[in-house]
């Protein structure tokens, strides 16, 4: 695959639509290395396809309810939380 | 719309709906966390609804169930396979950065709904119906949408079952909005799946464009091309039929009026703000191949095209209503108020079963719902007391009371102090009095008021009134005006 499989207006669509900010070097950076990986993906067409199961269907659970985390465990991870909610930046 | 009618420079207005209704199931639709609304944030929470790395999704059957009877009351098509999708985009009410929905195989396709506008039936084409999950809360604090200083986001509500049904085109006015709106409502609540008084349990989101009156067929139908010619706005953030109706007017008059004015309309995303009553728009959002939709490879296809058969869903309201009227030969009003809810219809057909079905619709239709929507309650708020109110159309079928009596002390003490039909009538001594006691109080009235007799014998006839009231005052109202007026007339002339 060429380097410019991936142009840079794809990767700012792409950065926009992740709500993220790029600068300009950033950008070929990036271009390249989308490159690759699609360039990896192809890869994946030389394994030879398998059969998956076909039967798998109408997976389901009965409506029941089970515990939930506590508060405390939800929170957990979170960078800032503020009165049990998570907080985060303005988003419009 | 004929074609006759239609004039050069008339405009037509078009409105297709996206409805989105919580189903009324137990526990969230992929996770085993409760759908009751929590008292604190992030209470009903599970690593699958957090979107935690590892978890995984499992459909709850409740919710599929539900869509089969929603896709049965619409006389949609169940394929014999669908599935579900996620539809990426990145915004803090999802956790996972993304939604599992159902993009291309939904589990309805091409149902309809009948109404009823102003008293005209009409069907409105149903496109799709699908399963979805629901977003979290987000508060933005310190600020508007675009000023908030901050946004804290509750989880409580994300995965709450969803189903999204999506209408064709066929609204030519706000008016049939709210109609058709009011009339799904009523039949979710039918089938059991969905709860108007729940908050949020239903969401709007309208197209709406304007279109050349000569482009519209002779039958009203109106063409593809057409239409994909007229830019139209999506009006998002409706939450009512009220609302919805509120919305498109404002819509409606804002897009004529830029036409009217030689200026375009935009094809734009607009937010209805409910308190000022105005749409504005809102920043453009994705389109829709930004939301790179994909099959959702942890949850496996759902087969269920045959649960169609084995699911009963309960006869609707229409039908119900027809059937009132022939079967309890009841008027169009009456069957209409008797079948507004499924309680309130099953309510009336057990007073029925026993009772004089006129009588029990009076006593339901006008006493007992009047007496309740004065009081802002509804049917369910007395759920496990219509035993009670059984008993009191019974004391009324029996004549063991008055109408009068019945109504004003005992259904509205029943109601007022939560006391029983039968305590009441013995507190108040509300039972009919007995004919002995009407006699012994007719021949006292007489005795008590000889000037009233000289009147009565003179010929004057106010007298007459005059007695029947004292005897009226005596027994406590409780004796038929007209049995006393006769058993004093017969007593006089003696």
């Amino acid at each position: 695959m060429s380097d410019d499989a991936v142009n840079p207006e794809e990767v700012r669509h792409v950065a926009a639509l992740a709500r993220i900010d790029l600068e300009d070097a950033e950008v070929d950076r990036f271009a390249d290395q989308f490159a690759d990986i699609l360039e990896y993906f192809e890869t994946l067409d030389s394994v030879p396809e398998v059969e998956r199961d076909v039967d798998l269907a109408n997976v389901m659970r009965p409506d029941e309810e089970h515990d939930c985390l506590d508060s405390e465990d939800a929170l957990r991870n979170a960078p800032e939380s503020e009165d049990g909610y998570f907080k985060g930046p303005n988003v419009s | 719309m004929t074609a006759q009618t239609v004039q050069q420079g008339d405009l037509v207005t078009v409105i297709g709906l996206e409805v989105h209704v919580q189903l009324e199931t137990n526990t969230k639709i992929f996770c085993s966390c409760p759908t009751e609304p929590a008292d604190e944030p992030n209470e009903n929470v599970c690593p699958v609804c957090l979107g935690l790395p590892g978890a995984l999704p499992v459909l709850n059957e409740a919710a599929v169930e539900a869509a089969v009877k929603v896709g049965k009351a619409i006389d949609a098509d169940i394929p014999e396979e669908t599935r579900f999708h996620r539809k990426n985009y990145y915004y803090p009410d999802l956790p996972k950065n993304f939604q599992i929905t159902q993009y291309d195989e939904p589990i309805c396709a091409d149902g309809e709904l009948e109404i009823s506008v102003e008293g005209e039936r009409r069907t409105v084409a149903i496109e799709r119906a699908h399963l979805e999950e629901d977003p979290g809360s987000l508060q933005h604090v310190g600020g508007g949408i675009d000023t908030a200083d901050y946004t804290l986001v509750d989880y409580n509500r994300a995965g709450v079952p969803l189903m999204e049904i999506v209408t064709a085109p066929d609204f030519r006015s706000p008016s049939e909005v709210r109609a058709f709106l009011a009339d799904l409502e009523e039949v979710l609540e039918y089938l059991g799946v969905f709860d108007a008084g729940r908050d949020g349990s239903l969401r709007v989101d309208a197209n709406l464009s304007i279109i050349p009156a000569e482009e519209t067929n002779g039958d009203g139908t109106i063409d593809e091309e057409a239409l994909a010619a007229a830019n139209r706005t999506e009006v998002k953030n409706i939450s009512s039929h009220k609302g919805a109706e509120k919305a498109l007017a404002y819509e409606e008059t804002r897009q004529k009026n830029a036409i009217q004015r030689g200026r375009a309309v935009e094809q734009e995303t607009r937010h209805w703000d409910e308190s000022r009553g105005i749409t504005v728009s809102m920043r453009s959002k994705e389109e829709e191949k930004d939301y790179r939709y994909f099959e959702e490879a942890d949850l496996p296809p759902l087969r269920v095209s045959d649960w169609k058969e084995e699911i009963a869903i309960p006869e609707l309201p229409t039908a119900r209503r027809e059937r009132f009227q022939v079967e309890y030969d009841l008027s169009e009003e009456a069957a209409s108020k008797l079948t507004s809810t499924k309680q309130v219809a099953d309510f009336y057909e057990d007073v029925a079963s026993e009772f004089d079905p006129d009588l029990a619709a009076t006593w339901v239709a006008d006493e007992l719902l009047g007496e309740l929507n004065y009081r802002d309650m509804e049917i369910t708020d007395v759920e496990d007391r219509l035993g009670e109110v059984n008993r009191l159309v019974e004391l009324v079928a029996t004549d063991e009371i008055t109408a009068k009596n019945a109504r004003e002390a005992v259904l509205r003490g029943m109601l007022d102090d939560g006391d029983e039909p039968d305590t009441i009538v013995e507190r108040e001594g509300l039972g009919k009095t007995g004919e002995d006691e009407v006699q012994q109080a007719v021949v006292e009235a007489i005795d008590e008021n000889p000037d009233a007799v000289a009147d009565y014998h003179a010929g004057e006839g106010g007298a007459i009134n005059f007695l029947v009231g004292q005897v009226m005052q005596k027994t406590g109202g409780s004796a038929d005006p007209g049995d006393v007026n006769q058993l004093l007339r017969a007593e006089l002339e003696e």
